[in-house]
């Protein structure tokens, strides 16, 4: 299947090639866009990534797999990521970590069955100070109790 | 104290042009396009400003290496990839004061000639990304941005870019190949970016608080910069404290400041029932301090090499009696294996074995054997590689081993850690609810 992007991402893409000297340097930025076009970065939509940059598929494929913000497989509708750092694991992250796992009845990279929530283990999110931390989708939550966690979980439908 | 880098933190919508306009925001850009760029570097070599990266480096001494008048383009690449663990720093800046940072940005660019900018910024960062992008929607609207920057010759574009989730790109030659739309993997150096750096042309690299303190030294002078911390620890510095301290956040200090009077006074002290133990002054890279040492040191630059620590980041981590240092320093060589990107044996296989060993002996199987290997392996990691991320994981695991070689020899012996000794016998850790956590829920942050 030959995927296409958008009239919308395509206007979007034109505007961030402007921002650099040649096609290729738009690889990152043009990565996010497929991957909130596609859903995830499949082959297909690796390949028109490449098509739109007139670059190969091995270079969108290679830059794909070094960054962990690019979803090579699908995730579930929310993307639970728990930072596992040393000051959140400090202010009892861990017990959070444990909870959630337990909650979802997941382990770190899997989805539920209704393909609602992923949950993934993460490095430190720069809210050290504010600790445990957690982001579900692009949202920050902060000072993570077991009763904070049920009161997000039971708000995302 | 005068504050350079977070005067208006406190003010409402603080992040908007008018509330930036209003307390004097971007009105020294008239002085910085009447002078000539070679001035401008010596204004900031004379402050001393050095780089709140990590590294250190002087300011203006790393302009000075931008060729004059090159053939092609030059850029500037403004470091907002903040990824080191302990680090929130950048965040704060970005989120609470981004038009600061535009200005810096304008400044630099105008020093070193770079027509064009781009902000490197952490993939995560949600509302840190959309605050910089407004910011400089409405500088460009203003014309503090873009053409003929207030009707003068000069044009500086800067644009945001987003990583991917990689600690690595904060590294700077990783950074440029980011940006440059590949796997961000550091470059060997030399040649140095401000030489062949971006798309192979001269390149500076800064970090965000490195640039938030120019507008201060443009409009004050650098006298007056160099007048606060030390001699050769001039101006201010944030930090970012975390762990179980009453007031964690992030604070701007002069350097030279006390760490024990910055802990109490700063960031009110441990919470009720916690022991000091440790504490990780610079981000994760930087060697630790034990509690002996914590009374001594000063933040700066000259007081924590002298204690055989580093200011790095200002990521400051405060671990308690309670805290196991074997596990402490399990998830660090965890954060580093899992960040190398690979191009090196040394730091790839390194960072690697020293995850596993601590893995062992955080669960009690390790040997005395093990110990020396740790350090074997770390001697054998520093200082041979492409960047210095191995020498990041290096560093803490030979400061953990001499200053908390009782933790892992207790872990060998007794076959078990002592810090968690309720996960082992009950075979799962145990939910805890939240007034049995670690932390009292009303602690104030920023
Ligand atoms: C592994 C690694 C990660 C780094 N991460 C960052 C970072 O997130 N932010 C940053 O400003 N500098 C980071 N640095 C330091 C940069 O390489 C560079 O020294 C800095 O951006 C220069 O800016 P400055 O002189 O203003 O500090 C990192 C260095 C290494 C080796
Ligand atoms: S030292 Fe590690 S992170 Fe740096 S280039 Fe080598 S392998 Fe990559
Ligand atoms: S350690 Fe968890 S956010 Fe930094």
């Amino acid at each position: 299947m030959i995927l296409k992007f958008s009239k919308n991402s395509k206007t979007k893409i034109d505007e961030i090639l402007e921002r650099y000297p040649n096609k290729q340097a738009a690889t990152l930025p043009v990565l996010f866009i497929a991957q909130r076009e596609f859903g995830h970065l499949s082959r297909e939509a690796m390949e028109a990534v490449a098509k739109i940059l007139e670059t190969s598929y091995a270079h969108v494929y290679g830059v794909a797999t070094f960054y962990t913000l690019y979803n090579k497989k699908p995730v579930g509708k929310y993307h639970v990521q728990i930072c596992g750092n040393l000051s959140c694991s400090i202010m009892g992250g861990e017990n959070i970590q444990e909870y959630l796992k337990k909650k979802l009845k997941l382990n770190f990279g899997e989805t539920t069955q209704d393909g609602k929530f992923t949950l993934s283990s993460v490095e430190c999110l720069a809210s050290c100070g504010t600790g445990p931390a957690m982001q579900i989708n692009e949202a920050y939550y902060e000072k993570l109790t077991p009763e904070k966690v049920d009161e997000i979980l039971n708000s995302l439908k | 104290m005068e504050t350079i880098l977070t005067p208006n933190f406190n003010l409402p919508d603080s992040h908007t042009l008018p509330v930036y306009e209003k307390t004097g925001g971007y009105k020294t850009l008239h002085k910085l396009l009447k002078m000539r760029p070679d001035e401008v570097i010596e204004e900031v070599k004379k402050s001393g400003l050095r780089g709140r990266g990590g590294a250190g480096f002087g300011t203006g001494l790393k302009w000075s290496f931008v060729p004059k008048d090159p053939p092609g383009p030059r850029y500037l690449c403004v470091n907002a990839d903040e990824g080191e663990p302990g680090t929130f720093k950048d965040r704060a800046l970005l989120e609470k004061d981004p038009h600061r940072l535009i200005e810096g940005s304008v400044m630099c660019a105008y020093a070193i000639g770079a027509a064009v900018g781009y902000i490197y910024i952490r993939g995560e960062f949600d509302l840190p990304y959309r605050r910089i992008e407004a910011a400089l929607q409405e500088a460009y609207q203003k014309g503090y941005l873009g053409k003929n920057i207030l009707g003068s010759p000069f044009s500086f574009d800067l644009y945001t870019h987003q990583g991917a989730g990689a600690y690595i790109c904060g590294e700077e030659t990783a950074l440029l190949n980011s940006i440059e739309g590949k796997r961000g993997e550091p470059r060997i150096k030399p040649p140095f970016p401000a030489i062949s750096g971006l798309f192979g042309a001269p390149t500076v690299i800064n970090n965000v608080e490195t640039l938030s303190a120019l507008p201060y030294i443009i409009e004050k002078g650098a006298e007056a910069y160099a007048s606060i911390g030390t001699p050769k620890s001039t101006g201010t510095k944030l930090f970012s404290v975390s762990g179980p301290v009453k007031k964690p956040g992030v604070y701007e200090v002069p350097l030279g400041y006390p760490l024990r009077k910055f802990l109490d006074e700063y960031a009110g002290g441990l919470m009720e029932g916690k022991i000091l133990k440790a504490v990780i002054p610079g981000g994760s890279s930087v060697p630790v301090l034990t509690a002996q040492e914590v009374e001594e040191v000063n933040l700066d630059y000259e007081s924590l090499q002298e204690h055989g620590s580093m200011l790095g980041s200002g990521g400051m981590i405060v671990i308690p009696d309670d805290f196991c240092m074997v596990h402490a320093l399990e998830i660090l060589a965890h954060f580093y294996s899992h960040e190398s990107c690979g191009q090196c044996s040394p730091c790839r296989e390194g960072t690697a074995w020293i995850y596993k060993i601590l893995k062992r002996l955080e669960k009690g199987q390790g040997t005395p054997e093990d110990l020396d290997l740790l350090i074997d392996i770390s001697n054998g990691m520093a200082g041979q590689t492409i960047c210095v991320l191995s020498d990041a994981l290096a560093m803490p695991v030979k400061s953990f081993l001499a200053k908390f070689k009782n933790e892992f020899e207790e872990h060998i012996s007794l076959g078990y850690c002592p810090h968690r000794a309720s996960f082992r016998t009950s075979g799962a850790p145990t939910y805890l609810s939240s007034d049995q956590l670690l932390w009292s829920p009303r602690f104030q942050s920023l």
